[in-house]
């Protein structure tokens, strides 16, 4: 949004101020009901109305972005702000807990050591992978090779260590790009490809959110595939970050200097 | 009382978000350390108990569960806020970087999933 833009909806408010939540419930509400009639309409079902309306979600942060040149999607469109209260951490953090109220304590007891190494081989495999392909495409100090391979774990990750390290401006913004990448893929491929990896139970739930780490992609596919599995894998996925943001400007830090 | 439900979600949420980030501080970082996953554990350990007691009715349940139920529409509007534009104009070493990541994890959730099974 440029400054003329911003002085004009100052000057002229739009019927939305001052119930920019409520624009957002609704407009969310027709956004998932469309996706649901298109679902049973159109694909019979296959596609899960959820993915739909996650689909038309992204769509919708994409133009955003071109209509207004901002990073926060739709939510930079003065009409729809609400949906940054609405999709924002903090609610966002509550549904999520919210799904954990009737999770069996058992099931988690038993993923109790394969969730702690998924969380770990999560992170550092993607770490490397990052960290591979920064080399490959001529990055190769340590430090924007650790920053870019924690953008390839999310890019919480991919800021804090490269904010902790000193990384260039340019390399963390390629670090945060590579996270949503990847949280955007999780959320589109998961329900696709979840029969074939044997996602359908609460363990390779627990196990699928450690290994991908982005709670965004992994709510987001995971309610597309079986929004009973999304507790089990919001819990493990919450730990990722904070192991990545951890193990980030250390080890792996230490680790790559030590290679390169 | 429905506001009972929502106010203990609430609770466990806050409890869970400070532990995190005092966690967080005395690693030195300025991050939360999983405290969204240790607010789950409490709101599953604290209904469970109070199932027990037989203190939960069912509209003190529906604060919680609206909330769960409500999760879909929250990830579509988060979703809506992301910055895609951003994401596709990373360019070539961002995208590739993102799709090998998450093939990478896609091709471990079977292997893990295999071992140590029960």
């Amino acid at each position: 949004m440029n400054v003329l833009d911003q002085d004009l909806s100052v000057m002229n408010p739009t019927l939305a101020d001052g119930c920019s939540l409520l624009v957002a419930f609704a407009v969310v509400g027709a956004t998932v009901w469309i996706s649901y009639v298109l679902s049973a309409k159109l694909t019979r079902g296959r596609v899960h109305g959820s993915a739909i309306a996650i689909l038309f979600g992204l769509a919708f942060a994409y133009w955003g972005g071109v209509a207004t040149g901002g990073e926060n999607g739709i939510v930079d469109i003065r009409f729809f702000a609400g949906f940054g209260l609405m999709g924002g951490a903090m609610l966002r953090d509550l549904a999520i807990v919210a799904t954990a109220y009737g999770v069996r304590v058992e099931e988690l007891r038993k993923a109790g050591i394969s969730g702690l190494v998924s969380v770990l081989l999560g992170v550092l495999t993607s770490f490397v992978i990052g960290a591979v392909v920064a080399y490959v495409f001529g990055y190769r100090d340590a430090i924007s090779m650790a920053t870019i391979g924690g953008g390839a774990a999310t890019y919480i990750v991919g800021t804090v260590t490269g904010t902790s390290l000193g990384a260039s401006s340019e390399v963390i913004a390629l670090s945060v790009a590579t996270g949503l990448i990847k949280s955007i893929l999780v959320m589109i491929v998961t329900p696709a490809v979840a029969k074939s990896i044997g996602l359908d139970n609460p363990r390779s739930a627990l196990i699928f959110g450690g290994l991908m780490g982005t709670t965004s992609g992994v709510a987001g596919g995971l309610v597309a595939t079986d929004a009973k599995l999304v507790p089990y894998g919001a819990l493990t996925s919450t730990f990722y970050t904070g192991a990545g943001c951890l193990l980030g400007p250390s080890l792996v830090y230490f680790l790559i200097r030590w290679i390169v | 009382m429905t506001i009972y439900g929502t106010a203990l979600l609430s609770a466990c949420l806050i409890c869970g978000l400070f532990i995190g980030k005092s966690l967080g501080r005395l690693c030195g970082l300025q991050v939360d350390l999983g405290g969204v996953g240790i607010a789950m554990v409490l709101l599953m350990v604290v209904t469970g108990w109070l199932k027990k007691k037989q203190l939960l009715n069912s509209k003190t349940e529906a604060g919680i569960t609206y909330w769960s139920a409500i999760y879909i529409p929250i990830v579509v509007a988060m979703a809506a806020g992301l910055n895609v534009r951003g994401a596709i104009r990373g360019g070539p070493a961002a995208l590739l970087a993102g799709v090998l990541a998450v093939a990478a994890c896609f091709a471990l959730v079977p292997v893990i999933s295999r071992w140590g099974k029960p």
